[in-house]
């Protein structure tokens, strides 16, 4: 029956770029086809029509960084029936995550010329810290193509499909040399989830880890390996410590590091 | 009795990032505009400080992810100068490459998705689609073929990973760019039958006598450099950049707004500043087209920067065409150099206009000092002024026409909050 309702999806945005919502629009081929199978309700970068929900699917990018912003996660989550995140910034606090590590106070200050007038947490963190989350999307960007999947199961009811295994395997598949035995770059594929092509390598560099963490990682059988072949500890650090530095499985690496480094390293 | 009336738009949307407008009137007095942004602050230049300055193209592409290219293209150049690297006439081509690939990219998005609906009466361009099939197919056809270039010489759209200091990390292949040549020579009469359309729009008659500012460069069309020039007749090298411009933090806005020189002026960047002061090194068929159509510059007229970007759009087309043409591989896709104390700064055009970076590096290689100025900030004053002298021809009409063509105004700059830090929220206060 072409009667029944589309199912209603919001599209919302917190501290981020903006890019891993524009995958939507970027999914080109797919755009007009998908928009006809559902209700955009909530989606400022693409619509002035403003549907104030609820939603069956909320699709969030962003990490949280201002107290207003902790409240509005909350009222999102109660107007929607699914909520998914999409994004390292969402997922994991994204790159401005590094304020977790600093005196933020003293970041304010560095940027703005009048502090009293910015109101900010002292921490960005992944919006799973704040409301329950259904289904987490990786990278920095999303692959738009997991988007698609993951909007399509949803509507059709089924858990969305998107592979969790390493950067490392993709390479494999690619036929792409390891950049690490071959050419001794630090390379985090190892311990990054799959979802980006394994593009990196194919380019001539190593993996920065920009899908995160993949499922039961061994950061530290990696590290171990990057030291003994001569990567400064203080270099690892900061290769953890990027746009997903402050998921669980690569802060604690980098924590067991940087500990490491003030005791080793003279 | 004078009547206090509030204009608002909580949130604008088809924008980039978040933002409001609010205006106050008293009777038919203007008492305030502001463009208030309240986009989270993510701190970048605070973050960068401490990095390997290798990571700053990296880190620099997730301030926007419509327009990484910008950041990635501003960061390296300013890097470059401080380390003392010349870059080859090869590496330079190629970055143009991937610059033309932004560029299509993000003016399709613009045009087609975000800014159009507004001359047509859609609240989208997934909206408008349904009467306009053909427009919008083709302006996401267009829109492909960038995020392809940029995916085949960036190795992905959004946030590319293929950008060094010095150069690229691997230069394509032959084989890899080639197969680009058949879309791009459709896309570039795609882009032709697309600026012949925007002409065709209706502009509101508003003109404004602007400073407008862009990079001009004796050669060519701006894209990597050329020196800051504004439509005044006035031009100053990038590293007097600070001299000239200047950064102001004003509560409603986690944005800095720029103005110029000592009286503290606004002034206008983007495509329709480009187009003034480098008409005549458009490539040969958008001048052609820009001739045909009647595009008159100087163009003062805000609203058609739409068509400046159409224009823009051709250009991209036909010098991408000609890079890919002729391309054969550099021998060198990356400039090798030593660490060393240094400061260095740039300038390039993002699709949205001027962009400035400035860096200090130790002689470890490490950032100590990071500045940005994207071009959102440098138009947000621009914007609240020309507001404020639109407002008046519209008041008349009831809250709700008048927030939308308030809100058509402040699309034309096309404004990426993200860049400039969240999205634009109308307010128009009338009360009474």
């Amino acid at each position: 029956m072409s009667a029944e309702p589309k199912p209603k999806i919001g599209v919302f945005k917190f501290a981020s770029c903006d890019g891993c919502q524009l995958s939507l629009l970027a999914a080109e081929d797919e755009l007009l086809t998908v928009a006809g199978k559902i209700d955009i309700a909530y989606f400022l970068e693409a619509t002035s029509h403003i549907d104030a929900g609820p939603y069956d699917i909320a699709l969030v990018e962003g990490s949280i960084t201002t107290p207003s912003d902790a409240l509005r996660i909350r009222d999102i989550r109660q107007r929607s029936k699914y909520l998914i995140t999409i994004g390292a910034c969402a997922t994991a606090g994204g790159i401005q995550a590094l304020r977790n590590w600093a005196d933020h106070d003293e970041f304010v200050r560095a940027v703005y010329a009048r502090p009293e007038y910015i109101e900010t947490l002292a921490t960005s963190t992944p919006i799973a810290e704040h409301v329950p989350v259904d289904f987490e999307l990786r990278g920095c960007p999303i692959n738009r193509h997991q988007l698609v999947e993951v909007i399509v199961s949803l509507v059709a009811g089924r858990r969305p499909k998107t592979p969790s295994h390493s950067v490392c395997l993709d390479c494999k598949r690619r036929g792409t040399v390891c950049i690490t035995v071959a050419q001794g770059v630090p390379c985090l594929g190892p311990v990054t989830q799959s979802g980006c092509g394994a593009i990196c390598p194919a380019y001539d560099r190593g993996c920065y880890g920009c899908f995160g963490p993949a499922k039961q990682c061994n950061t530290g059988s990696l590290s171990q390996q990057l030291l003994a072949d001569g990567t400064p500890a203080p270099e690892l650090v900061q290769l953890l410590r990027n746009y997903n530095g402050y998921a669980p499985e690569f802060r604690y690496e980098s924590e067991r590091l940087a500990g490491l480094n003030s005791e080793v390293i003279s | 009795m004078t009547q206090e009336r509030l204009i608002k738009v909580e949130a604008l949307t088809r924008v980039e990032g978040e933002g409001g407008l609010f205006v106050r009137l008293v009777g038919d007095r203007i008492e305030d505009v502001q463009l208030t942004i309240f986009e989270p602050p993510r701190l970048f230049e605070a973050l960068l400080r401490g990095r390997k300055l290798e990571e700053v193209p990296d880190i620099t592409a997730r301030i926007c992810g419509i327009c990484p290219v910008a950041y990635q293209m501003s960061s390296v150049h300013a890097l470059e100068a401080a380390l003392g690297i010349e870059i080859t006439e090869d590496i330079r081509r190629l970055r143009r490459l991937l610059y033309c690939g932004e560029w299509i990219e993000s003016h399709a998005l613009h045009v087609h998705l975000l800014h159009a609906p507004d001359f047509l009466g859609y609240d989208s361009g997934i909206d408008m689609a349904k009467d306009f099939p053909n427009e919008v197919n083709r302006g996401l056809r267009l829109k492909k073929h960038g995020n392809q270039l940029l995916e085949v010489l960036g190795g992905r759209a959004i946030h590319p990973i293929n950008v060094a200091v010095g150069g690229f990390y691997r230069a394509p292949r032959r084989d890899e760019l080639t197969p680009l040549i058949p879309d791009f020579e459709w896309g570039l009469q795609a882009a032709v039958e697309t600026t012949r359309w925007l002409a065709t729009l209706n502009f509101p008659d508003f003109t404004r006598a602007y400073d407008m500012v862009s990079l001009v460069h004796p050669d060519e069309y701006p894209m990597n450099e050329g020196r800051v020039t504004s439509t005044t007749g006035a031009a100053w090298d990038v590293r007097d950049y600070e001299r000239e411009f200047h950064e102001e933090h004003v509560a409603h806005s986690t944005a800095l707004q720029s103005s110029r020189g000592e009286r503290q002026a606004c002034y206008h960047v983007g495509p329709l500043a480009r187009v003034n002061l480098n008409r005549e090194r458009l490539s040969p068929t958008a001048r052609r087209i820009a001739d045909e159509i009647g595009f008159e510059t100087p163009c003062q007229n805000p609203f058609r920067a739409i068509v400046a970007r159409g224009m823009e759009i051709i250009h991209a087309y036909e010098e991408a065409l000609d890079i890919l043409r002729t391309y054969r591989p550099p021998t060198i896709a990356r400039i090798k150099y030593e660490h060393r104390a240094g400061e260095g700064c740039a300038a390039t055009e993002a699709p949205r206009g001027l962009i400035y970076h400035r860096y200090e590096v130790d002689a470890a290689g490490l950032v100590t000092f990071a500045k940005i100025v994207p071009p959102t900030s440098q138009n947000q004053r621009q914007i609240e002024d020309d507001l404020r002298d639109y407002l008046p021809r519209i008041l008349t009409d009831d809250d709700v026409a008048t927030t939308r063509k308030c809100e058509q105004l402040v699309r034309c700059y096309d404004p990426c909050i993200s860049c400039s830090t969240h999205f634009l929220k109308l307010t128009v206060q009338r009360d009474g």
